[in-house]
This record gives structure tokens, C-alpha cells and sequence, in this order.
């Protein structure tokens, strides 16, 4: 029997997307960058002064990276306010997979804030927060050595797909693997996996991932292309 | 610098002027969008010039008060997201996110807008809880009335889940809206000076002497209030404030 996605997608394919640069007025950056179902707002505050001052870096500017969810976008029971173990964890992941394409010795004590709030989530919400922070963090004028894209790719019922939905994620012994791109030396800087994976099948759930981030990385480029009417 | 700012904008006022050219009395354009949170069981998004928030209503099944066996209830909470004002911080509710869920939980309650006893599932087990969570998208000033507005929006979107054997299937939803009556809008003047002003700005929001946020039903009268700010208000500046607000609660429950 082959395997037919919910939605009917091709294994390749991402659910549709939309971005956009600058929709929060008082923040230095912004953007939204919808998928599917799930809708991710970035906000970049910064550079700004860092406190309390033992924070603060001499040598570089510091990231400080912020994933909530908000109570009502969970697709079962309301989430409650306040950081949890796993948010906690989404933003330690999503500043690292950011990290690598910033220069932060420009602004030395100095914070850059990225705060990532979700009002609805059906899967991939890591991955479309990082997606959504990279062109905040363009838009907020950050000097970037490219848009880091993400994307969540599955090993469902033997096959490898892209840009799992909530409802493949709940598949029994589905493989989730989100993973973020940078797309012009084509390293990754967001590796997680949770699920059963053949060894064999980490390889090309990767380069599908590689391939999908690269679309990704054009809608990014558009939205920020269309601010700024480029 | 607060002083410098509120200088300049009571010299603004008593020409009638604002920075963004508005009269005193005037609000900025307001927009309501209901269902824009599919996982929400009712939401609204409320837009007051470039102040935007989010309000969405998740349903919960709980026990109810012992003194009020037969009863649901509401339970309001705001978030002021640090992405929506650069003065926000992450952290546990500000006094200012709390003051601000408990006014626009007070406007509501006290409008008696829901049945209460009508969301009793079974007597003294089981009963409807509403849980209305507000997030400010962007803070460019108000609030106040721009969560109050889209908390009434977002019940008015309100649809009851499935209930299977005693839990909610939050996948299904029935066909079973919320049933609200009198809805409460709330308006907020501050003053500045000897001024009173409505739909006030960040900037306002920084050199106010005081405000106060009237919630008031369809025939007029008030149903709660709240006064904010450190300077005392006479009794004639109480009735002028609670004059306008009224009125302008008229224009803007046209909107809902």
C-alpha cells in the first residue's frame, strides 16, 4: 500500500506559505511567516542597552531569543502563560540556529531581542519561528550573512516527507525532524529528531529538508524584497 | 524627557491639536476581525490605529465555586508581549497586565453579558469555564478599549466543542454559539492638564494625570468603572469624562 499524505501533498511538498516583513509598527524589525495552519510573528527589539550589567558582553553583542505560544494556539486544551521546560528549549535551539549568520562584534554589551509569539500552531512552529525571526531580524537592519530557512521533515510509514502537519506528527512511530538551513554554505544549525528513523534514511531526510529550505529561503527573500519594493 | 513631552503636548491640546492630527475627542480608525484563531473556541483580532490585539477563548470543563454550585465562570489574562511594545518585559503579569485583565474581566462580569447559570454542565461538579486570554500584537497606545473590544468580539465568536463522555473534543465543534446580552464597552479618557482625551497614544499614555475607563451597557448606564493615574479628579471632571465616554461607547458598539 503507498502512503497518501492527509492533505494529498507529494512527500516534497510544504504547505502554503506567507510572509511578510515589518507588521509590527513599534518593533525595529518584524515579520509574519504563516504555514499551513501554523502563524508565527518575530519581533526584533535592538541593539539595545543590555541590563543588568553583568550581562553584558564586551567583546560582542549578545542574541536573546524568546518562542512562546499563545494560550489559545494549541490544537487541543488552552496552553498556560509562562515559560515552560519546552519553550524554554525551542529558544535556546532557535538562537543557535541563528547564531552562525549573525556578526554580533559590531554592537559590543549590547542585546539584540527576538521575541516569537505563535497564535495558532498545527506542527513546525519551531521551524516557522526561526523562518520568521530570520527576516525580522532583516528587516530590523541586523547585518546577516544570509536568511536562515527551517523546515520539519518526516519519516512517516517508510517514506521520507516534508513539512510534516499535525496530523502526521500524531502518526504511530512518525519521525519529526525539524532542521534549519543556512542556504548559501548549506550547514545546518537546527538538528532535532524525536520518532524511529533508519539510519540509512537520515541522509535524504536531510537533503529533502536542504531542498525545501531553499524554497523557503525565497519567500523569505520576497517578503523582505517586497517591504523595502526591491 | 516625560516632562519636555507632556510640555508640548498640553501646548498641542490647548489648541485642540494632537500629533497625529486627531480632535480631542476623536479615536483612531478601528477595525474588528472575528475567527482569526482556528484553535481558539472564539477570537477576535481588534485594531485602534496601529494598536492591534488578540483576544482568543479557550472552553474548559471544572469544578464550580462552592458558593455558587450552579455557575460557570470567565477567567480573563493578559499577556503583554514584549514583542508588541519595547518596554514590555517576559516575566510574571506586571501590575499593569493584571489591572488590565481585571478591568476587562469587571466589564464583562459586571455587564452580566453571560449567562453564568448556563453554563452549568451538572450542580456542584461540573460547569463551563471561559478562559479569555488577551495578547496586544503591537502597543501603540489604549489598551484598554482595544481589549475590551475584542474580548466582547471574541465571545461573540464563541462556539461550544463537542463533549464526549465528559471531556471536550477540541477537533469538533458544535453548532452551539455563546449566548451574550448586554455587552459592556469600555472607553477610556485620560486627562492631561485641563484636558480630557480619548483613544490616547503611547506618547499620551506617558504625561496623563489620571484616566478613566468606563464600561457602559446599550441604554447608557455604567457598569464599571476604574480610575488610573496619580492625580486626584473632581467630581465635575468625573461626570464630563463618564459624558464622553458614553457617547463614544455608542460609535464604537456599532462596530461590534
Amino acid at each position: 500500500m503507498t502512503f497518501k499524505r492527509p492533505d494529498n501533498r507529494k512527500f516534497d511538498e510544504l504547505r502554503k506559505i506567507e510572509a511578510k516583513a515589518g507588521v509590527i509598527k513599534r518593533a525595529d524589525g518584524s515579520a509574519y511567516f504563516k504555514i499551513g495552519d501554523t502563524i508565527a510573528y518575530a519581533a526584533v527589539y535592538g541593539p539595545r542597552d543590555l541590563y543588568p550589567k553583568f550581562l553584558q558582553d564586551p567583546g560582542q553583542g549578545t542574541l536573546r531569543c524568546s518562542y512562546n505560544m499563545m494560550p489559545f494556539s494549541g490544537s487541543g486544551e488552552r496552553v498556560r502563560p509562562g515559560g515552560s521546560r519546552r519553550s524554554k528549549e525551542i529558544s535556546m535551539v532557535t538562537k543557535n540556529a541563528l547564531l552562525p549568520v549573525l556578526d554580533l562584534r559590531e554592537f559590543p554589551n549590547a542585546v539584540v531581542d527576538v521575541f516569537i509569539e505563535f497564535p495558532q500552531t498545527d506542527a513546525g512552529s519551531r521551524c516557522a519561528g526561526i523562518c520568521a525571526a530570520s527576516i525580522a531580524l532583516a528587516d530590523a537592519g541586523i547585518v546577516m550573512k544570509d536568511l536562515v530557512s527551517a523546515v520539519a521533515v518526516g519519516y512517516v510509514k517508510g517514506n521520507v516527507i516534508v513539512d510534516l502537519s499535525k496530523e502526521e506528527e500524531d502518526i504511530e512511530d512518525a519521525a519529526d525532524i525539524p532542521m534549519a538551513i543556512i542556504p548559501y554554505n548549506e550547514k545546518i544549525s537546527l538538528l532535532q529528531m524525536d520518532g524511529i528513523l533508519p539510519k540509512a534514511e537520515l541522509k535524504k531526510a536531510i537533503e529533502m529538508g536542504k531542498h525545501a529550505c531553499k524554497k523557503i529561503n525565497e519567500i523569505q527573500k520576497k517578503a523582505l524584497k517586497d517591504k523595502y519594493k526591491i | 524627557m516625560n516632562e519636555d513631552l507632556k510640555k508640548h503636548i498640553t501646548l498641542l491640546l490647548a489648541e485642540n491639536l494632537r500629533f497625529d492630527n486627531r480632535k480631542s475627542d476623536e479615536y483612531r480608525k478601528v477595525s474588528i476581525e472575528y475567527g482569526v484563531v482556528k484553535s481558539a473556541e472564539g477570537s477576535a483580532r481588534v485594531k485602534i490605529g496601529d494598536t492591534e490585539v488578540l483576544a482568543g477563548v479557550k472552553l474548559e470543563i471544572g469544578s464550580p465555586y462552592p458558593d455558587k454550585p450552579d455557575e460557570g465562570t470567565i477567567i480573563v489574562g493578559v499577556e503583554l508581549l514584549p514583542l508588541s511594545n519595547p518596554e514590555f518585559e517576559l516575566g510574571p503579569p506586571s501590575i499593569d497586565a493584571i489591572e488590565l485583565a481585571r478591568v476587562v474581566d469587571r466589564g464583562v462580569r459586571e455587564a452580566k453579558s453571560i449567562d453564568f447559570k448556563g453554563l452549568c454542565i451538572e450542580k456542584g461538579e461540573k460547569v463551563w469555564l471561559l478562559v479569555i486570554d488577551i495578547c496586544p500584537m503591537n502597543d501603540s497606545g489604549n489598551l484598554f478599549d482595544a481589549s475590551s473590544l475584542a474580548v466582547i468580539a471574541a465571545l461573540k465568536d464563541t462556539v461550544f466543542p463537542e463533549v464526549e463522555d465528559g471531556r471536550i473534543n477540541y477537533k469538533k465543534k458544535t453548532d452551539k454559539k455563546l449566548e451574550l446580552k448586554n455587552n459592556p464597552v469600555e472607553v477610556t479618557v485620560s486627562k492631561i492638564g485641563k484636558n480630557f482625551i480619548v483613544d490616547a497614544t503611547t506618547d499620551e499614555e506617558k504625561v496623563i494625570d489620571a484616566r478613566l475607563t468606563i464600561a457602559s451597557l446599550e441604554d447608557g448606564s455604567i457598569c464599571a468603572l476604574q480610575k488610573g493615574g496619580t492625580e486626584p479628579l473632581t467630581e465635575k471632571d468625573i461626570d464630563d469624562m463618564a459624558s464622553l465616554a458614553i457617547s463614544k461607547a455608542k460609535e464604537l458598539r456599532k462596530l461590534l
